[in-house]
């Protein structure tokens, strides 16, 4: 039973997690690139309008760091909750 | 050396690689075939992943896409790569844990349900096949420009490759050709993008180049040069879009959630030997396939640039010789509307009186990154790499697809619906013959091309994300999902998608345009529609209807931590 409440709030903190990495994903992405675009492509990054630079570069890098940033966290969540595999 | 022989010197070459790692990764059980024993690397899985998913579309088209859409090209971008936080954080880890072999086994498992199983194995052949058609066909095309073989050889000299090293190796095979075929693709790719780079704008690194300032010494960054060139030719801003807003907003959507219920891209996952291993194995293969992606819309605004100023208002007669080239494979031609010689490309916008601001030149949107080479005058052996990184791209994804198409017939509908019984020698050696045979039919495909390939894509997405992809995410985020409401589901996603897409592609294209569609989305973006019905009907349906059985619950408990709990059924 202890062990069964452990692994529901392991489940909690796993999905906290996991929505704050998915509000960060969808900024840069819909937000940044497409909602708003035409505003920030009035301000401007090493030679790029910075709506198109999220569109077709920033937003991958986004991405790409989000990963590995679940990545980082989520074990060290597994660690502290003892869910760790061998 | 010239052209031609240098293409065949590292074709082959290429081609000896992948068969001398199918004799040496040859499957001895099932295991094997279908998830590689579960003993692949993260890191050689984020290649072979990457290599997976990046198809001939990738390689050969994607740029030139781009380089004709500009800023609304950005949804191929973002949504083909933006789907693998959704893998990372939503479906691989748990479904790594789940542990079998195929989505359709996770469809039918979670769900306890052979209805759910065989709705899952027919989405995920036929998504797979309308795909491999496209991979075949791109096979053919870089034989025939580059080999000048015809594109029937093509297709079968393809087919023979990859049979070879699908049916001997399985999933075994497949991985670690997909490894090496990933190395090819990235080294041929970056090559041209870098010299292309370093001439127009000094930068050595591509995705800095973008934003440079160009060294004619006009003193212009690339992209305002662009942006100004369009303009002066009558196209729309480089830079600006013409798509709608929702509109884009929705194909990206699609192209995300698509990307993440794509059957071949899932079982890449089942290959790892731990949960830990799936998640950081979808960071690789999004590294690895971003080096790409954020490649690829620098060489498009490269070879946009200087295909007009190389091209724009110059005399036909002193055309350069890749020009003459191309225009015999008819991806390029020239009229010469106001009879004064020269060549003019302008865009819609421009006025059209006859012969004052009339376009000349049609130009096939692949030319941009196969010709891109010879336009910038790079050596040989960098214009027969793109060769040799074409064919891997293509044949890498045609291999992963043939695979989910071999497993759904060997495990998903004979194993484990018609004949429980067989052995595993039988299964494995069923698991050949469906291989061999989806080659085969791939092949013909490839080889007499229905007319529809290109419509049939944004099915493939549409129906990933209309049909798995909630099926999935409701089985592991929410116990009190039951059979009930993922197959309404399931099957109400299909059918509104698939309708939607069929009435505008083939029933009446006629209609097709931006006021006809539902709320302004395009076919191409409808997906995310089917995927909201989905959920909802989903929801509702399990509302009215009976919990899940007991042990599904506890099974549920099991993949959503990485530890094994005991509680497995």
């Amino acid at each position: 039973m202890v062990e069964r409440n452990k692994h529901k709030e392991y489940w909690r903190s796993n999905l906290r997690l996991v929505t704050v990495l998915l509000t960060i994903w969808f900024l840069v992405s819909y937000v940044f690139s497409i909602l708003f675009i035409d505003t920030l492509d009035q301000f401007r990054i090493a030679g790029f309008k910075l709506g198109f630079w999220f569109a077709q570069q920033g937003s991958i890098y986004v991405f790409v760091i989000l990963i590995f940033t679940y990545v980082a966290l989520i074990n060290r969540l597994d660690k502290k909750y003892n869910v760790h595999e061998e | 050396m010239g052209i031609q022989a240098w293409t065949y010197t590292l074709v082959f070459l290429s081609f000896a690689i992948y068969i001398g790692i199918a004799i040496w990764a040859r499957a001895k059980s099932t295991k094997d075939f279908y998830v590689a024993g579960k003993g692949v690397h993260p890191i050689a899985n984020g290649a072979a992943t990457a290599a997976d998913w990046m198809s001939a579309a990738s390689f050969i088209s994607m740029a030139g896409l781009i380089s004709f859409l500009g800023r609304d090209g950005s949804v191929y971008l973002m949504g083909w790569t933006g789907g693998y936080v959704l893998l990372a954080l939503l479906l691989a880890p748990y479904l790594r844990k789940f542990g079998k072999f195929t989505v359709p086994d996770f469809i039918g498992g979670r769900y306890y349900s052979q209805t759910a199983r065989l709705v899952a194995v027919v989405c995920a052949i036929f998504v797979s096949f309308t795909y491999v058609a496209g991979q075949m066909r791109g096979v053919g095309v870089v034989f025939s420009r580059f080999l000048e073989v015809d594109i029937t050889l093509g297709v079968f000299i393809g087919m023979t490759i990859v049979f070879f090293y699908a049916v001997m190796g399985g999933m075994k095979g497949i991985t670690y050709t997909q490894v090496a075929q990933y190395c090819i693709l990235i080294f041929a790719y970056m090559v041209p993008a870098i010299f292309i780079s370093v001439m127009l704008t000094d930068s050595v690194i591509p995705q800095m180049g973008f934003g440079s300032t160009l060294a004619d010494g006009s003193g212009l960054s690339l992209l305002d040069k662009l942006d100004k060139l369009h303009v002066e030719l009558g196209f729309s801003q480089y830079t600006s879009g013409s798509k709608s807003t929702i509109d884009v907003f929705c194909i990206t959507a699609a192209l995300m959630v698509g990307t993440a219920g794509l059957p071949h891209v899932i079982i890449r996952f089942f290959t790892v030997p731990r949960v830990k291993d799936a998640r950081i194995s979808a960071g690789w293969a999004l590294l690895f396939i971003a080096i790409l992606y954020t490649t690829a819309p620098a060489v498009a605004a490269f070879a946009r640039t200087n295909f007009i100023t190389t091209v724009h208002g110059k005399s036909y007669a002193e055309a350069p010789n890749w020009f003459k080239n191309w225009e015999k494979t008819g991806l390029l031609t020239w009229q010469d509307k106001n009879g004064d010689g020269k060549m003019q490309y302008f865009g819609e916008n421009k006025a059209q009186s006859p012969g004052i601001g009339e376009n000349e030149l049609t130009v096939d949107r692949d030319i941009m990154v196969l010709a891109n080479p010879e336009i910038a005058q790079l050596p040989n052996w960098v214009v027969a790499l793109v060769a040799a990184g074409g064919l891997a791209a293509a044949l890498s994804t045609a291999a992963g697809l043939l695979l989910v198409i071999s497993t759904s017939i060997s495990h998903d509908l004979l194993k484990k619906v018609l004949m429980p019984n067989i052995t595993e020698r039988k299964e494995l050696l069923y698991a050949r013959l469906a291989a061999g045979g989806a080659v085969l039919v791939a092949g013909h495909f490839g080889a007499n091309p229905p007319g529809f390939v290109a419509q049939v894509v944004a099915f493939a997405f549409g129906l990933a994300a209309s049909s798995f992809f909630p099926a999935i995410i409701l089985g592991i985020f929410y116990k009190r999902m039951n059979k009930e409401g993922a197959i309404s589901g399931m099957i109400a996603g299909i059918v509104f998608t698939a309708g939607y897409i069929i009435y505008f592609k083939f029933i009446n294209p006629a209609a097709n345009t931006s006021e006809n569609w539902l709320f302004g989305i395009s076919p191409e973006g409808i997906g995310t529609i089917g995927m909201l019905l989905n959920t909802t009907i989903a929801l509702v349906v399990a509302k009215f209807t009976a919990s899940p059985p007991d042990e599904i619950l506890k099974m549920i408990d099991d993949i959503r931590v990485p530890v094994s709990t005991g509680r497995n059924i």
